[in-house]
């Protein structure tokens, strides 16, 4: 019994001599500012300021004794946080979010064949330029929600990527990993979005889509500072959105939506019920 | 049957899907009649596509260029009849994508164009034979175009000693370059004397898989007093896989990265083999070639000599049209072969097959979760693990797949076809191998 | 008609074989040994393998829908881990016994990992060991084969290897006779498991197995082969205390673990050498636990720390990628 005792608290007291000298011996210098700066971070490792991950990020902003990007899922109360721990001004960026521009889910947009293989919309657009017949709208196989690190993409049942407002912090890793550059980065205080993406003419757009811009002018008429069209596609001048939401009754296809008024169909996203929220 | 079944030459791994060829095998060549419009992309081979050097309104002979060469890697495109060039604009090629293209209408001369030269390769030297077959816009003919005069151009630190003609034809359904053995050994011996003085090797060999027992018995007869081996390769799916080939025949092994010049090997298809002759000796640019029209969903399966250019659906109507609705178009065999959206694009010097599947022979395969049976192991030829970088590469782990040797596939779909789970490996392999390379890229 | 048109990559043909085909197959070759069983301890052998089957069937299905996933119990995975267990089991199991191996088989050590493919364990062993070392009165209280329909009734009797065990650990030298020889072990007249009994219908059954191309042949071989090779060397140096090898391949668990358990192929290493490998080391363990160990069986455990290993066997014997040959040129 007592040599039980012994030996292995013997044991214990060795190995606790040997860490408490590693410890010592091998410790790292970690400037403190660094740890701090780390602390306050959203800790996603979403790579959206550029660096690897949060630590790379904290670690840049502590050695370079300036804030040279922004971290945009912490927003501006973590960047004010991060100027406090540095003693530097800090670096404002608008917030933004990531929006899906286009609404051809299944139901709506046709497919010029079945596609079988691997569930991934870049797999799938090696295969004959993806199966949806319009070239630009969402492939609907779940490649953004796959990366987000916030999980605030979801598909919906009839295969159409919707990104929850509330949830997304604009870290933009869905953007580049979309191979049909659907998802583009918006002003988050921007609610009104033209929801497509197709630059094609209006009889080809409505060839193969039912609620696809076909560039006929009738938003910008009606708010003509709040739209611009370019190559047969509408999209909200965001410095000046305010009027934007007139015009969303006048679109013949439907393809104008204030996120205030819901997600697209199929979305189990509830909509936003205040301005915080949306914007 | 006069080929011994046993210690055949082969490589490690592979499988043996059923062949399927017994459909086409015993038809004779037949030439395909002259389509209303021809379709000739400037995109038909790997490497830099060629430029349009002719306009709308043209009138063009056969043969005459109507797309130059941009680059070394890049062969020039001629025009597969005499008639009218109605257009020159991207059109839907079998890449699926519209492409540009140069549209003929023909004139039904079908007239060559005047001055095209044969020459005698005796007396012309390896310079010009090679510069001749780059001409005339030669590219390697068993599906993956790639220019021959570029294999035929090895640097002066890899010297050459082995030639291998590769008349395996391992892809199931497939039969035009076994027809093309049988109907055209004498072409096939004159390629062969041309790329022997161009390569200045001192073996020479054509591997014929062991399932044609007549090919293999008319080429060794008609060899038997010239220094070339027709050697029978055991019956198994990828043997005509170049590097596989190699291995069967000369014991190397291609280095990994590497190219078949490394091991002092040159491959080329018997059909590039045939085509080459022509361009040298009849001085006629590469314009038509053999593919087989078959599968379940044709009337009547044949081999054709078709111009490039022509329509798919042309060649079937020309096989008896649809049986059935089609549920899968297949440019090529079927384990490598391209699915087409329509049979609305063009047959080019790639087109070795079409295959037409109806609805039950393409099954809607739910995906299972991988079991580690291993089957993909036993079956992959380069040796890698397809379930491990499969699933790598569905979590999007680059340097993983890579390290797993993903660069290393040839991507032959053995994988694919064993797994009992229905997993797309392949696909998710060239996925992984898309990625890596985007990867090498950015640096 | 485009619309009608399926596009995928390449390839476009497939084999034939799905996992529902393997795991049917590998059913159907166990069908020998569930025969023999019932023809030897009768009802109660029916009823647990009935219990085990349909309470691993269940156990999965309601696993599922609980996890909000797929119900996949058509594949045939769970009814296949039932009967493994079910052979696993002695013969007049309590029925909770079997329902509570089933739970373990199939919640514990299968659906808590992903499912099928992603256990790292063989479900119906580690269900086998954890009722073993929780109830082991009830798990060694064995039998007599009492054959359907010859009016005997069953008779507690020990298994020849627990006979082999108790004798040398008394008297230290195996007993002088036993109950039962060769052709009964051959047969499966003995004491065990349901599956542990007849060595012949396991071998029929094996070998449908290997025709069917549904395993290899290395692990049966290197586990076979090694098991044979060690315990003949402990029998050629004390024959008296060590049993010979044919009594080492035809008691206990060996056939069974040999041709089913350790050929499963979520568990075991995924190239032919690692395999090999796998198998020697199931081989020794085995015949090192039969000998030197607590319990007289040590298939289970040998398997079970194969399984183990497997990663690490894996990682080892990947096969030698093309072009890293060197060759002479």
């Amino acid at each position: 019994m007592l040599a039980a005792i012994l030996s292995l608290g013997g044991i214990g007291l060795a190995a606790a001599v040997a860490l408490g000298f590693a410890a010592k011996k091998f410790a790292v210098e970690v400037d403190p500012r660094e740890q701090a700066i780390l602390e306050v971070l959203p800790n996603a490792n979403c790579g959206a300021c550029g660096f690897p991950g949060c630590s790379g990020y904290a670690k840049m902003v502590a050695t370079s004794d300036k804030i040279a990007a922004a971290c945009p899922p912490g927003g501006a109360v973590v960047m004010e946080k991060i100027a406090n721990i540095m003693g530097l001004a800090p670096v404002e960026a608008e917030p933004m979010v990531a929006v899906v521009l286009c609404q051809g889910d299944d139901g709506k947009a046709r497919q010029k064949y079945h596609y079988l293989g691997v569930h991934d919309c870049v797999a799938a657009q090696k295969v004959a330029d993806g199966p949806k017949t319009c070239p630009s709208g969402c492939l609907g196989l779940g490649t953004c929600a796959r990366v987000c690190p916030f999980d605030a993409i979801e598909m919906t049942p009839d295969g159409l990527a919707v990104i929850s407002r509330a949830r997304c912090t604009g870290c933009g890793k869905c953007v580049s990993s979309c191979p049909r550059s659907v998802i583009g980065m918006k002003p988050l205080d921007a609610t009104v979005h033209v929801l497509c993406n197709s630059h094609d003419k209006g009889g080809l757009v409505r060839k193969y889509c039912d609620i696809g811009c076909i560039g006929c002018m009738i938003c910008k008429k009606t708010a003509p500072t709040a739209y611009e069209i370019e190559n047969f596609l509408a999209s909200v001048v965001y410095e000046n959105h305010g009027d934007a939401e007139v015009a969303i009754e006048k679109c013949p296809t439907k393809c104008i939506r204030n996120f205030m008024d819901g997600y697209p169909e199929g979305s189990s996203f509830s909509a936003p019920t205040c301005m915080r929220e949306a914007g | 049957m006069s080929v011994a079944m046993k210690n055949l030459k082969t490589f490690p791994g592979g499988l043996h899907p059923p062949d399927n060829k017994q459909w086409s095998a015993d038809k004779p060549i037949e030439d395909c009649p002259m389509p209303d419009e021809l379709v000739i992309p400037l995109a038909q081979h790997i490497g830099a596509p060629a430029e349009a050097c002719v306009e709308a309104g043209e009138l063009v002979k056969k043969g005459q260029l109507v797309g130059t060469a941009k680059g070394f890697v890049s062969v020039p495109i001629h025009a597969s009849t005499s008639g009218e060039v109605v257009a020159v604009e991207p059109r839907p090629h079998p890449m699926g994508k519209a492409l540009p293209a140069v549209v003929i209408k023909p004139d039904g001369e079908d007239a060559w164009l005047p001055g095209l030269q044969g020459g005698d390769p005796a007396s012309l030297s390896p310079v010009e034979l090679r510069d001749r077959i780059r001409d005339a816009g030669i590219v390697g003919m068993g599906g993956a175009t790639f220019p021959a005069h570029v294999k035929l151009s090895p640097p002066e630190d890899k010297p050459i000693d082995t030639l291998i003609l590769n008349g395996v034809e391992c892809e199931p359904y497939l039969t035009a370059d076994h027809r093309l053995m049988l109907e055209r050994p004498e072409a096939i011996l004159g390629g062969i004397a041309i790329l022997q003085k161009i390569l200045g090797v001192k073996r020479t060999c054509i591997g014929i898989e062991a399932n044609k027992p007549d090919a293999i018995e008319q080429l060794t007869a008609a060899t038997s007093d010239l220094p070339i081996e027709v050697v029978p390769l055991q019956v198994k799916y990828p043997q005509g896989a170049e590097k596989q080939l190699i291995l069967a025949i000369t014991g190397r092994e291609v280095p990994s990265g590497g190219l078949p010049m490394d091991v002092g090997v040159v491959v080329q298809n018997v059909g590039t083999c045939t085509a080459i002759d022509d361009a040298v000796r009849r001085g006629l640019p590469l314009v038509e070639r053999i593919a087989t029209i078959t599968g379940p969903g044709v009337v009547e399966p044949k081999n054709l000599r078709i111009r490039v250019g022509t329509s798919l659906q042309y060649l079937v109507d020309q096989c008896g049209g649809l049986k059935g609705e089609p549920a899968k178009i297949i440019m090529g065999g079927p384990m490598m072969g391209m699915a087409q959206l329509s049979l609305d694009v063009p047959a080019t010097r790639g087109t070795s097959g079409l295959l037409l599947f109806t609805s039950e022979n393409v099954p809607v395969r739910p995906e299972g979760p991988c079991l580690r049976c291993g089957r993909c192991v036993r079956a992959c030829p380069a040796r890698i693990l397809p379930t491990t970088i499969a699933a790598y590469a569905r979590l999007d782990l680059t340097d993983e797949a890579e390290a797993y040797h993903a660069m290393d596939c040839i991507e032959c779909g053995c994988c694919t076809y064993s797994c009992p789970a229905a997993l797309p490996l392949v696909q998710a392999i060239r996925g992984a191998k898309g990625a890596i390379l985007a990867k090498r890229r950015k640096g | 008609m485009s619309s009608q048109l399926y596009l995928s990559s390449s390839p476009h043909v497939y084999a034939g074989d799905r996992t529902e085909q393997i795991m049917r197959g590998v059913i159907y070759a166990l069908l020998p040994a569930c025969g023999v069983a019932v023809y030897f301890f009768g009802l109660p052998a029916l009823v647990t393998l009935a219990l085990a089957t349909f309470g691993c069937v269940g156990f999965e299905a309601a696993c599922q829908k609980a996890m909000k996933q797929p119900v996949t119990v058509k594949d045939g995975s769970a009814a296949l881990t039932g009967i493994l267990l079910a052979l696993n089991l002695p013969p007049n199991a309590p029925w909770w016994l079997t329902l509570l191996g089933a739970f373990v088989a199939i919640v514990i050590s299968k659906q808590i990992y992903g499912g099928l493919g992603y256990n790292p364990f063989n479900p119906a062993l580690v269900a086998r060991v954890v009722l073993l070392i929780s109830f082991p009165v009830q798990m060694t209280r064995w039998t007599a084969p009492a054959p359907l329909f010859s009016g005997i009734d069953a008779v507690s009797t020990a298994t020849p290897l627990g006979q082999a065990k108790e004798s040398v650990m008394l008297t230290g030298s195996l007993p002088s006779s036993m109950q039962g020889g060769m052709g009964d072990f051959l047969l499966g007249n003995m004491a065990g498991c349901l599956g542990e009994v007849s060595a012949l219908a396991l071998l029929l059954g094996g070998a449908y197995l290997l025709v069917r191309r549904i395993i290899t042949w290395h692990i049966p071989v290197a586990y076979l082969g090694s098991t044979v090779v060690l315990a003949g060397i402990f029998w050629l140096v004390d024959g008296s205390r060590y049993p010979d090898p044919l009594f080492h391949l035809l008691t206990g668990g060996l056939m069974l673990g040999a041709l089913f358990m350790a050929t499963d192929m979520v568990t075991s290493p995924i190239t032919g050498r690692g395999q090999i490998v796998y198998g020697i080391g199931c081989g020794i363990l085995t015949v090192l636990i039969r000998l030197f160990g607590g319990y007289p069986e040590g298939v289970s455990f040998a398997i079970l720390l194969m399984n183990a290993a497997t990663p690490l066997i894996d990682r080892y014997t990947q096969p030698t990628k093309f072009g890293y040959v060197e060759t002479k040129a």
